[in-house]
């Protein structure tokens, strides 16, 4: 298998803004038997290509790399940090926001745009929702380990204690708690239930009998009867239906740990909106960090075609001139509001000792998502990756910002100090990206990367008479005229 | 190892003949058949006469639980069992509670989906005798089944495969047999 970024085989183009024209969500002429062989192909292939093994050697040595700053963590206290008197919050909480709001891309592509009947979703939810849920994981992470004594950090949860101790549910902080572990749950379920009738394709394909006693165990004995399927289907709109408020509570919750805050520069009305706007924005950006390399490498162009790509970007176009917006009138409020620490702490972010951290927030989240707006740059693999990559070094500064730069200037002159990470602060960092690629990789490694089952009802043999048309993108339930569709069956190979 | 029929079953290729032989199926007053698909086939609950699902209630169940448990605990917890003033804050708010209260609600409805979805569809279900057919391994793929179980009231043991084989588009048709572990019970009195 090729490992290339060469866009050569990208010129089946189906990203024409022609509305006349359906777009076709499966290339290459597939039908159902090939679209099971390809995706069931990634997980059976007896060796995955070389480099898998490279990556998940790098990324597994970083986790260890996590694990044992998480142990000298443990061993020696929160010392080892760069906290110091007025930056109580470094970059467990920046890490932290970070993570979570990258998860918040796969329930948007699961959830809401399933409500919303984005047919495209179906090429990239799967991959998405894992995503998520790595991402969940390494956010929890950090505020388990940053409670300094984690040996009690069960006293966040209402459970009975030796101190007949109740935790304070007027905090944000315990607020948090019940949201990021709900999230995490309903991701988890959600993600689960979508994958059970393409492990069940993985079981009956299997030839060893590892595979076939653990798919089979893992499928819950799923054999596609219509009857489980008119359950299932319901199900999983009930779900999406309960993700669709849970993901825009889940990043409001985050950032009431700010807002409720009295700290100029985070007690802002603003917050819950910017928060879940530039969730979304670094979720996309992060799911085209994988996709865009995972669809080149494992042969899937013709799955997450470059219309699908297309898409993506446009939601980070709109997700990041949202944030660039929030941006400004944060800056706005700041002067019109007439409150002088407010004015300050804006000032100070922009022009003050963390200002090299401001600019590259802008830059990267204000000046990078507007490159968008050119077609050419949206539909150029190597170019959005480039883009990707961007976005998200400037959605983690975004969150640094205004985390360190409120705290360190407070309310009292002689309190102020400059906070500096410490190389514990900075491997743990990487750390995490190694536990969220590891397990990234064993996905890809183990199970359908593709909703094969979701796929199928986008491709033109699902089609059944006299039912209305799931063939195409946008309106898709909307009768079209047949011409049309079987024009765009021909576009392939 | 003593076997008995379970049913049979019958393989389409595409969905299209498959809705309209769920149609006749219905029509023939079959109660204990079923169709099996790669996706779920759109049109199929009507042509199958299924009803609709009671999960929607179950979740409703689920979520007013989370809801009133919610409410319930954080009133118990900090406004009884350990009242303790923060901020000058009341003891115990709605305002402040509805996070959390919220969070459980969606929490408790979501496991409801999740648990009362595999339940009424009699899940897990590790071995059923169609995952005997070699030939039905390909209904996770790309084939289409319908399946008549012979202790449906209306199967006949020639007649209903003779029905079988007549609908329009099928491809295949197979008997499945199930073992029976017990020895035949010769002396039962029924």
């Amino acid at each position: 298998m090729a490992i290339t970024f060469d866009d050569a085989d990208d010129r089946l183009d189906n990203t024409s803004d022609d509305p006349t024209q359906t777009t076709p969500l499966v290339l290459g002429g597939h039908d159902l038997t090939s679209v099971t062989d390809t995706v069931c192909g990634i997980v059976e292939t007896p060796k995955p290509p070389r480099a898998w093994y490279i990556a998940i050697t790098f990324t597994s040595v970083l986790t260890l790399v996590l694990f044992g700053m998480i142990t000298w963590l443990i061993v020696r206290g929160v010392g080892v940090w760069g906290l110091n008197n007025p930056v109580g919050w470094g970059w467990a909480i920046v890490n932290f926001v970070f993570w979570v709001g990258i998860g918040h891309a796969g329930t948007l592509i699961s959830a809401i745009l399933f409500l919303l009947r984005q047919k495209w979703r179906t090429s990239i939810n799967r991959f998405a929702e894992a995503m998520t849920i790595f991402a969940v994981i390494c956010a929890g992470l950090f505020p388990a380990i940053h409670v300094g004594r984690i040996w009690v950090v069960y006293w966040l949860f209402p459970i009975p204690n030796y101190q007949a101790m109740w935790p304070n549910f007027r905090s944000p902080l315990l607020w948090d708690v019940f949201a990021v572990g709900t999230y995490a749950t309903v991701s988890l379920l959600f993600w689960y239930t979508g994958m059970v009738p393409d492990i069940a394709s993985l079981r009956d394909r299997a030839k060893s009998r590892t595979r076939q006693i653990v798919y089979g165990i893992l499928a819950l004995g799923w054999r596609g009867s219509h009857r489980h399927w008119h359950r299932y289907e319901k199900a999983y709109l009930l779900l999406a239906g309960l993700a669709t408020p849970l993901v825009l509570s889940v990043h409001s919750v985050v950032s009431f740990d700010f807002a409720v805050s009295q700290v100029p520069g985070w007690h802002t009305t603003i917050f819950p909106p910017y928060f879940v706007a530039g969730a979304i924005f670094s979720g996309f950006a992060m799911v085209g960090t994988l996709m865009v390399p995972a669809r080149a490498w494992f042969g899937l162009k013709e799955f997450v075609t470059l219309h699908h790509l297309e898409n993506m970007n446009k939601i980070i176009l709109a997700t990041g001139s949202m944030v660039g917006f929030a941006y400004a009138t944060e800056f706005f409020i700041a002067w019109y509001g007439g409150n002088p620490n407010e004015a300050f702490a804006f000032v100070n972010r922009a022009f003050g000792p963390y200002a090299w951290a401001y600019w590259i927030m802008v830059t990267c989240n204000v000046v990078t998502p507007q490159l968008f707006w050119i077609k050419k740059i949206r539909t150029t693999p190597w170019i959005m990756w480039i883009l990707y990559v961007f976005v998200n070094i400037g959605m983690w500064f975004e969150r640094f910002v205004i985390t360190v730069t409120s705290l360190s200037r407070d309310f009292l002159p002689s309190s102020w100090d400059y906070y500096a990470p410490t190389t514990i602060d900075i491997l743990t960092f990487l750390g995490s990206f190694g536990l969220f690629f590891t397990l990234v990789l064993l996905f890809i490694r183990f199970l359908p990367m593709l909703a094969m089952a979701e796929i199928k009802t986008v491709m033109p043999i699902a089609h059944v008479s006299g039912e209305s048309s799931p063939v195409g993108d946008y309106h898709g339930d909307i009768e079209r005229p047949t011409k049309t569709k079987g024009d765009s069956e021909e576009t392939g190979r | 190892m003593n076997t008995r029929l379970y049913g049979y079953m019958v393989e389409f290729a595409h969905p299209d003949p498959l809705v309209e032989a769920c149609r006749k199926v219905r029509d023939e007053g079959f109660q204990k058949w079923d169709a099996h698909t790669p996706f779920p086939v759109h049109g199929m609950d009507s042509a199958m006469g299924i009803r609709g699902t009671r999960l929607p209630w179950l979740v409703l169940g689920g979520g007013l639980s989370g809801l009133g448990l919610g409410l319930l605990m954080i009133w118990w917890m900090n406004g009884i069992d350990y009242p303790f003033v923060i901020s000058g804050k009341p003891l115990f708010a709605l305002e402040s509670a509805a996070p959390v209260t919220f969070e459980l609600t969606v929490l408790l409805s979501a496991l409801t989906v999740f648990f009362g979805m595999w339940g009424l569809n009699g899940m897990p279900k590790l071995y059923h005798p169609l995952f005997r057919s070699e030939r039905f391994r390909r209904v996770t793929n790309d084939r289409f089944f319908i399946v008549v179980e012979a202790t449906d009231p209306k199967f006949h043991v020639d007649r209903t495969p003779a029905f079988l084989e007549s609908l329009e588009g099928c491809v295949a048709i197979e008997a499945i047999e199930d073992p029976v572990d017990e020895p035949e019970t010769a002396g039962k009195v029924g």
